[in-house]
């Protein structure tokens, strides 16, 4: 049962954007977020929706899968639209009991709503047309400078993506060891919730004893395999831009430039 | 010098409490004199605590001798220098295939031993290449290391010694863990190497069926060497070898007890080839 979760949300397609560089990838995710705070009017939002449609249709990935992001933040979305309706001062258009729903509260919640849709689709096209060790490296590459202020970049990479290639092995082994209890009798269902998280522990305690010993396992296995951390290391698969991802990064500076354009403009 | 050297090689686990107290100290490896040569395929039998996984991480430089020495390709393992280049020439297949693949596609794992070596790009592909055609995977290359069988990992895992072209593989207990099939498919890999590539080969196992082909057996026990020969010399001394806690294959067991029933056949018989010559003989 534990099996089906799947990590990571990769999308596999043929397409322009699953071939960009990740750095790109995570420098336009980030600029898309930062422009979708910076609009006020309705040619920013034209503008940002443009460019996040066109980069949606490029991705090939079907958009009914990234609206299903969406389900995760339905609450959260209708909270801060419901916030920014009812305590927005200003023109009053409805009014019933205690609340007032002024011309600006509507407007607010509105584009309020839309900027979060917009975050979740924005960021999804990223996360499921790059696979999670390429963000890694992407990561990797992107922050190293801080190499020089002592922040171990290669390492905490290297932890991400061996914690990726475990998690399906730990799962797998957390069902085991879930039947093998429920064998001899546990009962992970019955209970309230204090009860039940008492349950776990005979099934926490052996899953990491084992996560240990794998641990103990792997750094010997590394170890024989001539790894001493991040120098002297050169890679199979090194990050190179080629002409289309610079491109790609003339497109997103352009966008931002048009946004702050537009903002000051109008 | 051969290959792999130890000369009175002793191996203390020291058991500490919280305190850093010694308190006690348990020797796995009481003086250990061997040597491998060049090209051979040996195997190192002995039953579980013998120390023979012990011994094996010695020869990778994983452990450092209490006392005594370790050459590998005349460097000494206890210097800090030659640590690399003995890991190097030294390769090591462990018993669990989950724990010992790294990256989550299989030739970016055949990949991470050359990578660490700092060998360049193109160059790690070629080798990543050739090593996983060698060991028969190359059609899985970008596959995902956990929808493969036990067998198929442990191959991987080899592939990924491969790339680092190592003069030798040590084997610890590589079939341990998988099926019949896959064990057949790990050993069949370990010879390939051996005599395509003239790879030396140290396997180390307790199953007696493995070491049938071996050019050289070593027997381990309490921490010593106690036999040393061909598979042939080893395993006609049936009674020895039960006095060791190990089994003789069940083809040489039988032809051990026909023998001793009386019948006129040659003594150290390790194929079934071999003891249905015998018993045609003796009708003839």
């Amino acid at each position: 049962m534990l099996r089906d979760i799947t990590i990571g949300q990769y999308y596999p397609a043929d397409s322009v954007i699953h071939r960009l560089d990740p750095r790109v990838k995570l420098f336009a995710t980030l600029i898309f977020i930062i422009s979708l705070f910076i609009f006020r009017s309705v040619w920013g939002l034209f503008i940002a929706t443009v460019f996040m449609f066109g980069f949606i249709r490029l991705s090939k990935v079907p958009f009914g899968y990234m609206v299903k992001g969406l389900k995760a933040v339905v609450i959260l979305m209708l909270i801060t639209a419901m916030f920014n309706l009812f305590l927005t001062n200003g023109k009053e258009l409805v009014s019933f009991w205690i609340f007032t729903i002024t011309y600006e509260g509507l407007r607010n919640a509105v584009m309020m709503a839309i900027r979060l849709i917009y975050l979740i689709l924005g960021t999804s096209v990223m996360t499921l047309t790059t696979t999670p060790n390429q963000l890694t490296d992407g990561l990797e590459k992107s922050l190293r400078p801080l190499n020089k202020i002592r922040v171990p970049v290669h390492e905490i990479a290297m932890m991400m993506s061996i914690a990726l290639r475990f998690i399906p092995i730990l799962v797998e082994e957390t069902d085991k060891i879930m039947r093998a209890q429920m064998a001899r009798g546990a009962d992970f269902e019955a209970g309230g919730i204090i009860k039940r998280a008492k349950s776990m522990i005979p099934l926490l305690v052996p899953l990491f004893v084992s996560a240990f010993r794998r641990a103990n396992d792997l750094a010997m296995a590394m170890e024989a395999r001539c790894y001493r951390g991040g120098t002297g290391r050169t890679k199979m698969k090194p990050l190179t831009y080629v002409p289309i991802d610079y491109k790609a990064y003339g497109i997103v500076l352009g966008y931002f430039a048009a946004m702050i354009a537009v903002r000051i403009v109008l | 010098m051969g290959i792999i050297k130890t000369n009175r090689l002793v191996h203390e686990y020291i058991h500490r409490d919280e305190e850093g107290n010694v308190e006690s100290i348990q020797s796995a490896l009481e003086g250990v004199n061997l040597e491998i040569e060049k090209g051979q395929f040996v195997a190192i039998l002995g039953h579980n605590g013998s120390g023979k996984s012990t011994l094996a991480k010695h020869m990778n430089a994983i452990l450092q001798p209490s006392e005594g020495t370790v050459w590998v390709q005349g460097m000494d393992t206890s210097e800090e220098k030659n640590l690399w280049d003995v890991r190097q020439s030294a390769g090591m297949v462990f018993q669990n295939p989950d724990n010992q693949i790294i990256a989550s596609v299989v030739e970016e794992d055949v990949a991470f031993g050359p990578e660490n070596m700092g060998v360049p790009t193109d160059e790690i592909w070629r080798r990543v290449e050739e090593s996983l055609k060698s060991v028969g995977m190359l059609k899985f290359r970008n596959h995902s290391p956990n929808k493969l069988s036990g067998g198929q990992k442990q191959r991987v895992a080899i592939a990924g010694v491969v790339a680092m072209q190592p003069d030798c593989i040590v084997f610890d207990e590589p079939t341990a863990m998988l099926d019949p099939n896959g064990r057949k498919e790990v050993l069949r890999t370990a010879h390939l190497l051996n005599r395509e590539k003239g790879v030396t080969v140290i396997l180390i196992t307790h199953y007696m069926e493995e070491v049938v082909e071996a050019d050289k057996v070593f027997v381990m026990d309490s921490g010593k060497i106690v036999m040393e020969g061909t598979p042939r010399q080893i395993f006609s001394q049936v009674e020895t070898l039960k006095k060791y806690r190990l089994d003789v294959p069940q083809i040489t067991l039988l032809a051990y007890e026909l023998r001793k029933a009386g019948l006129q056949i040659p003594q150290g018989i390790l194929t079934r080839r071999e003891l249905v010559d015998a018993l045609s003989k003796i009708r003839a």
